[in-house]
């Protein structure tokens, strides 16, 4: 047991996750053990299958171990209610998604907003606060624009927004570049990369060595086990 | 999450779909029209039942001469007259179960005061009417015993000819002008209002005897009308009915095979028929709206479960970022109740239109009934709940990365 003062601010401990698909069983973690710490960012890499998605979704609440422990902040997060769950994913985790995940036919400023809706957020302050996470996407203009009315690069931009408005510590994004050109990838790091620089910890899962340059960890999958974790110098951005 | 929001998230999704959210409601629109409509009726025609006993009084019998089945407001139409004044005083004597009986000659004429004339119908009868009929003077007096079997020149009348008549001015001992002849006002009567069969006011009373010598050819051995008999307390219609008709058989000389020369009605029997009849449509219409507000409670479910479906990537979508399984449900709850009260509302305003519609079909009184309306509305947002309560349950239940995996 650890006698730091601080606990870390996400740790697992020997997490497996296990599909059961009729006779088949499916093994996509196996004894993970992983600490994460405030200020991270962190990039999960592997073939595809390896287990990243799993990983991320039981860091990120969305879904549980089989076996072994998750603890945030210390305290662990392991048989909590589907309520308690969506309780810590509002105030800790914010979300990015490969394809965006919008609410279509809802302007980009109410999708931003929606978070703070289960939140207790007044209309008022919901709106001031979406204005202002779109601004530091530099989306500003866009607000009563509908996701088919933005490019690709610009929804995630307004995803990102949406990750940003409850303030919360930890941003998840799942191949956040998947389904953008080259260009707009470089952009959406450049944005997430200024988080980190904020103090946010930021979770990212891509195939591309490039995206992956820019965090300051990289962690291996192959199977479902950790089989690399390395630090490294994260490439600076060019002008985000 | 504040209720405002989350009823404008339902509005704008029931909006997204207006077709579909319109013919879904279609039902529950049937459903609480009938209801309304239902109600109205019911008690329009209590009211118009009502009516008929204010105008008539209550435990009423009354018989005419002849035995033509017919029920107006003009008795003693009968064909052949067979009613005598012996068989009044006998049924007043004889029959135990009669508490009171008087006769009621009645035709339409006309009326001039000083300055004005009007047409209006003129009854003959006597002091005991007035306790029939229930009916006292608002003004004056009604007849009583003296002056109802007197051949005195002097009238009560009710409150329409002494608008009539005199406007403003009190009619008590004005003079009337009955087919000529000069009649003392005594009194005036309260107001029964309108009644099924026209305006209870519209009328003036006279003796009998004066009414037999001043409008008819003079005092007659038949009478050219009809008796009111009120039964005595716990007496039922069917025993004084019986008691009635073998007294005046008995009186007449009528031989076994003879048919009644006279008809007893029961005006409870024709309200009572009255209300039967409306008693059946109001069950017809509650079978209605029992039926519609059922397939319309399907209809919200299924229209529900359509919904929970097409939207499983906005349910892990607001899952994702915190919403909780109780915010989800609300959301669909609050969408399907809202799709049902707006249904009930829309109904409300169709069982209006058919409450007037039948009000001036039968003659009722139009009822709109605000309490019924409030329960029918608070029924409609019931079936949304209800019905809405599983597909809701479901859109909770969904596994958030499931949810976002979704295909649609
Ligand atoms: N809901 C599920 N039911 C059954 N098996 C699943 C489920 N989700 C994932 N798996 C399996 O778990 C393993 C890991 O899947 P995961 O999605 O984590 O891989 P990944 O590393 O994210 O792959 P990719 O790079 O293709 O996204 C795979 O073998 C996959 O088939
Ligand atoms: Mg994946």
């Amino acid at each position: 047991m650890s006698v730091d003062a601080t606990p870390p601010l996400l740790e697992l401990r020997a997490v497996e996750r296990t599909y059961v698909m009729g006779d088949n069983i499916v093994r996509a973690l196996r004894g993970v053990d992983l600490i994460i710490n405030k200020g991270e960012s962190v990039a999960l890499m592997g073939t595809s299958g390896s287990g990243k998605s799993t990983l991320m979704n039981i860091l990120g609440c969305l879904d549980q171990p089989t076996k072994g422990t998750y603890l945030i902040n210390g305290r662990p997060a392991n048989g909590l209610s589907r309520s308690e769950l969506a309780d810590v994913r509002g105030k800790m985790i914010g979300f990015v998604f490969q394809s965006f995940n919008l609410l279509s036919r809802t302007s980009a400023l109410e999708n931003v907003e929606m978070p703070l809706m289960y939140q207790g957020v007044s209309t008022r302050e919901r709106r001031k606060r979406a204005m202002a996470a779109l601004q530091r996407v530099g989306l500003t203009g866009r607000e009563d624009h509908h996701p088919s009315q933005l490019s690709g690069g610009q929804q995630q931009r307004v995803a990102i927004a949406r990750a940003l408005i409850t303030n919360a510590p930890v941003i998840m994004a799942d191949e956040p570049t998947g389904n953008l050109d080259s260009k707009t990838s470089h952009d959406v790091m450049g944005i997430l990369q200024g988080l980190v620089a904020e103090g946010k910890t930021v979770v990212l899962v891509t195939h591309e060595a490039d995206i992956a340059a820019y965090a300051a960890r990289v962690v291996t999958l192959r199977d479902g086990q950790i089989i690399d974790d390395h630090t490294q110098v994260p490439v600076p951005t060019e002008a985000a | 999450m504040n209720i405002l929001t989350t009823l404008w998230l339902a509005l704008r999704a029931l909006w997204r779909n207006k077709v579909r959210s319109m013919l879904t409601m279609l039902g529950i629109i049937i459903g609480i029209g009938a209801v309304i409509a239902m109600v109205a009726a019911g008690q329009g025609a209590q009211e118009s039942v009502k009516q008929v006993f204010a105008g008539l009084g209550t435990n009423v019998l009354m018989v005419s001469n002849g035995s033509a089945p017919n029920f107006g407001p003009s008795g003693g139409a009968g064909s052949k007259l067979s009613l005598t004044w012996d068989d009044l005083a006998a049924l007043s004597t004889e029959v135990s179960s009669i508490k009171y009986v008087a006769p009621a000659l009645q035709t339409r004429t006309q009326l001039a005061s000083e300055d004005n004339n009007w047409n209006s119908q003129v009854i003959g009868t006597t002091g005991t009417w007035f306790k029939i009929r229930n009916w006292k003077a608002a003004q004056g007096v009604v007849l009583d015993e003296d002056t109802g079997s007197s051949a005195a020149k002097v009238v009560v009348i009710g409150k329409t000819v002494a608008t009539q008549l005199f406007g403003q001015a009190s009619p008590i001992g004005q003079n009337v002008r009955i087919n000529g002849q000069p009649f003392e006002v005594v009194g005036v009567l309260e107001s029964k209002g309108q009644g099924p069969m026209g305006d209870y006011d519209d009328t003036l009373i006279i003796p009998v005897k004066t009414y037999q010598q001043k409008l008819e050819k003079g005092l007659a051995k038949y009478i050219k009308g009809q008796f009111l008999i009120t039964m005595a307390d716990g007496a039922t219609a069917e025993k004084t009915m019986a008691a009635v008709t073998s007294l005046l058989r008995d009186r007449h000389k009528l031989g076994i095979s003879d048919e009644d020369d006279f008809r007893i009605r029961n005006p409870a029997e024709f309200a009572k028929a009255q209300q039967d009849s409306t008693d059946r449509i109001s069950t017809l219409l509650a079978l209605v709206a029992a039926a519609s507000l059922f397939v319309g409670g399907i209809g919200v479910m299924n229209i529900m479960l359509v919904s929970v479906i097409e939207r499983t990537r906005e349910i892990g979508i607001r899952m994702a970022v915190g919403a909780k399984p109780g915010n989800i449900m609300t959301q669909f709850l609050v969408e399907s109740l809202v799709l049902s009260a707006l249904g009930g509302l829309l109904g409300l305003g169709l069982g209006a239109l058919f409450a007037k519609w039948m009000a001036s079909y039968f003659g009722w009184p139009l009822f709109f009934p605000v309490k019924t309306a409030a329960i029918a509305v608070g029924v409609a947002g019931g079936v949304g709940v209800v019905f809405g309560l599983y597909p809701a349950i479901r859109a909770s239940q969904l596994d958030p990365i499931t949810a976002l995996r979704y295909e649609s």
